[in-house]
């Protein structure tokens, strides 16, 4: 059989996405429909900017969910024959398996179309998540210690700078080993940074039912019952379930990057506490005698949210960065991943001669930071309309 | 002021003190300390000759006393060989073998930086040819950047919303996008391969000599910069970084734009080109400005990165040999250079903003 030419190439890949296809066109056509209903996500679609960034980061993560059909051959299968095969490359011996590689093999006769799908997988998994508790933690703490001030927030804002004032590289370098996995060091911070999203939903729930004991009881016990079965799998892996759980090696990435990212989150939110906190509706909060936690949490925090949304996107895009940063130098994953960091790692040795094996990463992951980013400039361009 | 520069200092100096001691902290954990004894002295050792190797050359003492020595207030550790012969952290410092020799305090605040053991040389050598070497690189990634950052950002703020504005901001948020590592193998697929992008098809047409336009491996600009083997490592950097100073040049000048002295100026009919530059851009570049410092050490993320993928042995690329094989006293130094870079930035666009901006006071 002759190597496909790009046309072949591009078409087979559309082929093989069909199922990305599908629910692209379902989401953009039921979300058009109701756009008005929506809300801010109904806003969204009135702009192009928008639009274009929802589809990239939408086609990513269906691409993640339907990974297993779309790939064309195991991610982990070494071929015989295809070590470093250009793209579109025929298998030397099918034998009932796929018969081209779409995008090339890589140095150990991997398929790189293959590995770039599964990479979607690895990001999507860790980024939001890691994202999401960032935010949590950034506005458990930023929250009091705008509105609350003096000595809490000197002692919070030091840290958070001494944090900041940290080469993130050199701390991916300190706390992303395998020294460290066996230590207590990931196991402790993650016992700190893991119990703030509990926290936070306690108090969130408290704040707002303590004056309906038998709702209060309900809502605030259902959340700490998940809240802390999961928090004693993902930080201690002592889930007696077994259905939360991390591998040292995920944890200990997961760690690195919220911790990262927490103090940024933190200054935002304090930042714009300070902003809220002088309007009249939480004078009338005060005045009205709501509690501290009401206040922060039920007036102040639904206030903010324009510029948390806008930033949540743009910090999952930067948490993917930091994830291929990571990968890029090898650091916390597993030597197999196929997650795009370590995948362009591994091509860069032969990137001169064999471009493609780094490309096809690099390209996935700069589409989907892009997605992202054009996502939160559309949300921040539809939430200023108001 | 003064107070103001007194408080800072006072921060920067408890700032470096704590990270310098989460660094020592770090690296000097049991097992990296393992790990080291096995690099030094042999990968095959056993566990009783790694505790021998760590206390023979002084990592057996308490780690906050071996921080101590480090910044040069605890007294170095010594060992006696024989009668004749002393060994200790002071002794191998300025490589004295006599008791009673060597000065009792040798550290930071002595003027010694310790030893690299990747590098087989004292830390005060290795550092500042490579800091050269990162600082070459650094200045022609500003030279590049910043202009170009301010004139896409000047030129999609001056008139919000329109065909420019909107393909300029785009391409700013796609650089923000693309990551060092993102767009370095991308400028190498396409002009430093000899398989793939524009340099075969130049080679055919005879356009260049080399089998490749650019160089992907900058190890010779170490020597001698040139325009081929130096352009792809800058433009890497500068690409990255760009974005986001053009996107808070653009929100500053479309904040100008809308002033009541612009509309003035327009009523009174000075010419458009004449408003942007003489009117809006200086009151635009504040903004700018605290930005481009601050955006010095995040570029040192980049700077690694670079240097790593185009072997371009500078400061970024000792940070990670040292890092891989646990140098632990270059680390520390490379970790004291960075933080220092990053407080004294952080300082310098403090004071700077209020220079510009006179409605700014310090307090």
């Amino acid at each position: 059989m002759d190597t496909l030419g790009w046309l072949d190439i591009l078409g087979r890949i559309a082929v093989q996405l069909l199922p990305v296809w599908v629910a692209l066109v379902a989401v953009f056509a039921i979300s058009i429909t109701f756009k008005r209903r929506l809300g801010l996500y109904g806003k969204l679609f009135d702009s192009n900017v928008g639009m274009v960034g929802f589809a990239l980061v939408m086609f990513w993560v269906f691409a993640a969910v339907f990974a297993d059909w779309i790939i064309t051959h195991d991610p982990l299968a070494q071929i015989s024959g295809m070590r470093n095969a250009t793209p579109g490359s025929p298998l030397r011996d099918p034998d009932g398996r796929y018969e081209y590689f779409l995008l090339g093999g890589d140095a150990l006769a991997r398929d790189v179309f293959s590995r770039m799908v599964m990479g979607a997988r690895e990001v999507l998994r860790i980024a939001p998540f890691a994202a999401m508790i960032s935010f949590m933690i950034g506005i458990t703490l930023g929250l009091p210690a705008g509105y609350i001030g003096g000595r809490f927030d000197t002692g919070l804002t030091f840290v958070a700078n001494l944090v900041l004032a940290f080469p993130v590289i050199l701390l991916f370098f300190l706390l992303v080993a395998p020294e460290i996995q066996e230590t207590a060091i990931p196991r402790v911070m993650a016992g700190v940074l893991f119990i703030v999203p509990v926290i936070f939903f306690t108090v969130l729930l408290n704040a707002r039912f303590f004056t309906q004991p038998a709702k209060r009881n309900l809502y605030v016990g259902g959340v700490l019952l998940v809240g802390l079965w999961a928090y004693s799998g993902l930080a201690f892996n002592a889930d007696p379930l077994g259905v939360w759980g991390m591998s040292p090696n995920l944890l200990n990435v997961f760690v690195a990057v919220v911790f990262v990212n927490s103090p940024t989150v933190f200054r935002i939110v304090r930042g714009i506490t300070l902003d809220i906190k002088t309007r009249d509706y939480v004078a009338a909060a005060q005045t009205r005698g709501e509690g501290p936690w009401y206040i922060m949490l039920w007036e102040i925090l639904p206030n903010a949210r324009g510029p948390l949304i806008v930033d949540f996107c743009l910090r999952i895009g930067y948490t993917t960065i930091l994830l291929g940063t990571l990968g890029f130098f090898g650091l916390g994953v597993a030597p197999e991943s196929p997650d795009w960091g370590s995948t362009i790692n591994q091509g860069r040795r032969l990137l001169t001669i064999y471009p493609h094996a780094a490309l096809a990463p690099a390209l996935a992951l700069m589409s989907l930071v892009l997605g992202l980013n054009l996502l939160a400039d559309g949300l921040r361009e539809e939430s200023l309309k108001d | 002021m003064l107070l103001f520069l007194i408080r800072r200092t006072g921060v920067m100096i408890v700032t470096a003190l704590c990270l310098t001691f989460v660094v020592f902290y770090l690296t000097n954990l049991p097992a990296k300390l393992e790990t080291l004894a096995k690099t030094q002295a042999g990968t095959r050792i056993s566990d009783a000759e790694v505790v021998t190797w760590l206390d023979r050359n002084g990592y057996g003492q308490p780690m906050l006393v071996r921080y101590g020595e480090w910044l040069g207030v605890m007294p170095g550790w010594t060992r006696e060989v024989s009668d004749e012969v002393m060994d200790g952290r002071c002794y191998r410092a300025y490589d004295l073998r006599e008791p009673g020799s060597a000065p009792t305090r040798c550290g930071l605040f002595q003027g010694y930086w310790g030893e690299s053991t990747r590098f087989r040389a004292t830390v005060a050598e290795v550092i500042p040819t490579r800091l050269g070497a990162t600082g070459l690189l650094m200045m022609w990634a500003l030279i590049v950047m910043v202009p170009m950052a301010l004139v896409v950002g000047v030129a999609a703020g001056m008139r919000e919303g329109s065909r420019t504005d909107r393909s300029l901001s785009t391409f700013a948020i796609a650089s923000t996008a693309t990551p060092e590592y993102v767009s370095g193998v991308v400028f190498i697929a396409l002009l430093a391969s000899s398989t793939a992008g524009l340099s075969p098809l130049l080679a055919q047409w005879g356009w260049i000599d080399g089998p490749v336009l650019f160089q992907g491996n900058a190890r010779s600009a170490l020597e001698k910069i040139t325009f081929w083997n130096f352009t792809l490592p800058v433009l890497t950097i500068a690409l990255y970084g760009m974005g986001y100073i053009a996107r808070i040049t653009r929100a500053s000048m479309t904040e100008v734009m809308t002033q009541q002295y612009i509309r003035t100026a327009r009523l009174k009919g000075v010419s458009f080109a004449n408003i942007v530059l003489r009117h809006a851009l200086r009151n635009a570049l504040i903004a700018p400005f605290t930005v481009i410092m601050l955006q010095i050490p995040w570029l040192l993320t980049g700077v690694v990165i670079v240097e790593v993928l185009f072997s371009y042995p500078g400061f970024g690329w000792t940070l990670f040999e040292a890092a891989v094989n646990n140098d632990i006293e270059l680390l520390l130094a490379a970790s004291v250079v960075a933080v220092i870079v990053v407080l004294l930035t952080q300082l310098i666009s403090d004071i700077g903003y209020v220079y510009l901006n006179p409605r700014i006071r310090v307090t």
